[in-house]
Formats: C-alpha cells, structure tokens, sequence
C-alpha cells in the first residue's frame, strides 16, 4: 500500500473506534436527535468542531495547512442538502456512520449502503443534468464565515465556544 | 453540568469521544499535508461514487470510463477510501472489546414503528439512501465533510449545509417516526 492509502486506513480506523466508543453509529441515536429527543450526536459533533477549529486555525495560522472550503453553490446546497436531510432520516444513517454501523454488527445497514451506492451511480448518470440545471444558479464560491463577516477566526472562535456550552448545559439540565 | 465520562453500557462520554475526534481531525490535517502534500479533510461520500464506480466497472468498464462525474471524482482507492474502510475496523474493534458487538436485524427503534419485517426495512433503507446520497452529491458533502470538516474550518457551505441536512432532517423525522413511538 502507498503512504496515503496507510494514512488513510490508519486514521479511519481510530474515527470508527471514537464514533464506535461515542454510540453515535446507532440508528436510535440518529433518528433520536432529528426527533429532538437525544443529542449524542450533536454533542459529539459539536465537540469535535469546538476542539478542531482551534488547532486548524493555529495550523494554517502557522502555514502548515490549507483551508479547503467546499463551494457555496447555493441549490446544490439547499436542495441536495434537503435531499440528504429527507433520505438520512428515513435511512437513520449518514455515509460514514452507515459503515460504522456494519462494523459493530448492525448487519441491516447493508440496506442503507446498496441505497447510498445505488444513489451514487445514479447521481453520476444525473450529474450532466444537474450542471445545467440546479448547480449552475449561483455559486458563491469557497467562502468561509470569516471572510463573509469581515471578523477575525479568533474573534469568531471564542463566541462559538460559549454559545455552544451554553447549548451544552441546556441539553444536560432538559436530559436529552 | 452533572457529566460522566462514561455512559450506562461502558461507552464513552459524546463530549469526550468527539473531542478526540477534533484532535483526530487535526493531527490528519497535519500528517496529510506533510505526508501527501496537500491537507486533506475527513469525509466519506465521495468514497460511495468511487465505490459504486469500481462496481459498474465490472459490468460496464467503457461506461465508467466516459462518464463526467467519475472523471471528475477518480474512480480509485485514495486516502478516504482508505479511511472509509478503516472506519468499519474501528468500530469493529472497539465494539468487540467493550462487548458493545451485536448482530442486530433491524433497528429495534424501527421495528417498534414498522414492525419485523426485513423487506420493509430493505426498501426504507435503500430508498432513504438512494435520495440521500443523490443529495449528499449536489451538496458536495456529507455530516463528515460538510458537518465536521466544513465547520471546523468555518465554510459557509459547511453550516448552511448542516441546517439543511439536519432542519429537514427534524421535519422528515416527525413525519416518519413522530407517531407510535415513546
């Protein structure tokens, strides 16, 4: 195997542990936050971006990364983002936490691949319709907050931290 | 905040493992862009195109290989599909440790509303996945590279994408699971 592809097994397989070891690859806990009913992954997402804004930030602060912002083609997003909204709460799984899922045994999610695998090969034959179509109504470009709000990153960093521990203590005082 | 570092059936706190995730998803960016030259961010759908693009080759390699979208995205195991394979024995590994390992047929959360048929399961399944990743794809990303990478790094499309996924999400949720469920 190339150097990437060992960097790539390696870090999946410590994202599968911590998503395994979170219980965020279940589908109750999936179905459970969008019925608003138990934020695990909300609590585990949040984390996650709380701690790795700040080191990205002092990593390309520092140059030794790049940002990559994905662009902000606004049908694509809106619409294929109500796509996957529509779809994720029918299937209670995401990509990457429907291969999880398989992982700890929860061999029904092989539904949810074949779908997603399904639904891959039929975007790629969309994909010509879809460049004339809903990606081609405006794109705003890679964009990120800061630059859209004119504020610095370590401005915006400590705002976020605070509302989202406040979001945080409101989840554990509710018990959701 | 009353919080303990371990939940009732030996998992681990959401705040501490998805910390560790953060930290993850730094050094990764740090080991990608000094090992490969160029950082690179977690993700996972556009491991599905590749996939279902290797599929298709076994049956219809011209095809695949004409096709705009697999020229585009590279029909080919990369650094993600890699990490996508290497998510599966993670959580395989950790679930086998901590007992947490169960051969489940259907969510029982799904089967409380459904009830115990598979191929009802099946055709939920695959029809919420195939709408999903048809979205995922327009949307450039999923809960992992719009969610976790998108929003670490500040990306616009990063948050507004999340709204969507999981405002729709909640919409959808209700409408399927509201009804018949405690």
């Amino acid at each position: 195997m190339r150097v990437d592809q060992w960097l790539g097994l390696m870090t999946g397989i410590l994202f599968g542990f911590l998503l395994q070891k979170g219980r965020v690859l279940r589908f109750e806990k999936q179905i459970g936050a969008m019925l608003l009913k138990d934020m695990t992954i909300l609590k585990f997402m949040l984390s996650a971006i709380l701690v790795g804004m700040v080191g990205i930030t002092l990593l390309t602060d520092a140059g030794l990364a790049t940002l990559s912002h994905k662009p902000m083609n606004l049908g694509a997003v809106l619409l294929g983002g109500a796509l996957f909204g529509a779809g994720w709460a029918v299937m209670g799984y995401c990509p990457g936490t429907s291969i999880g899922a398989l992982g700890e045994g929860r061999w029904h999610a092989v539904f949810a691949v074949a779908g997603m695998l399904v639904g891959a090969g039929l975007y790629a034959e969309l994909y010509p319709f879809f460049q004339s179509t809903v990606l081609a109504w405006k794109d705003f470009g890679k964009i990120g907050v800061t630059d859209a709000l004119g504020l610095s990153t370590w401005v915006i960093i400590p705002m976020c931290w605070a509302g989202v521990i406040v979001l945080f203590r409101w989840f554990e005082r509710k018990g959701l | 905040m009353n919080v303990k570092w371990k939940t009732l059936d030996g998992g681990w706190s959401p705040y501490l493992a998805g910390s560790l995730v953060g930290v993850l998803a730094i050094v990764s960016v740090m080991a990608t862009t000094q090992l490969m030259g160029k950082t690179h961010y977690l993700g996972a759908s556009t491991t599905f195109v590749r996939a279902a693009g290797m599929l298709e080759q076994t049956v219809a390699p011209e095809h695949v290989t004409a096709n705009e979208y697999f020229i585009k995205e590279k029909v080919r195991v990369d650094w993600q599909f890699m990490l996508v394979l290497g998510i599966f024995l993670g959580a395989l590994i950790s679930s086998a440790t901590d007992r947490s390992f169960k051969l489940e047929r259907l969510p029982p959360l799904w089967e409380q509303r459904f009830g115990s048929s598979l191929t009802k399961r099946a055709m939920g399944a695959m029809l919420g996945g195939i709408i999903a990743m048809i979205g995922v794809r327009m949307a450039d990303g999923c809960p992992s590279g719009h969610g976790l990478s998108g929003m670490m790094q500040f990306s616009v499309s990063g948050l507004v994408a999340m709204g969507m996924f999981f405002g729709v999400g909640v919409l959808v949720a209700a409408l399927v699971y509201g009804r018949n469920v405690s």
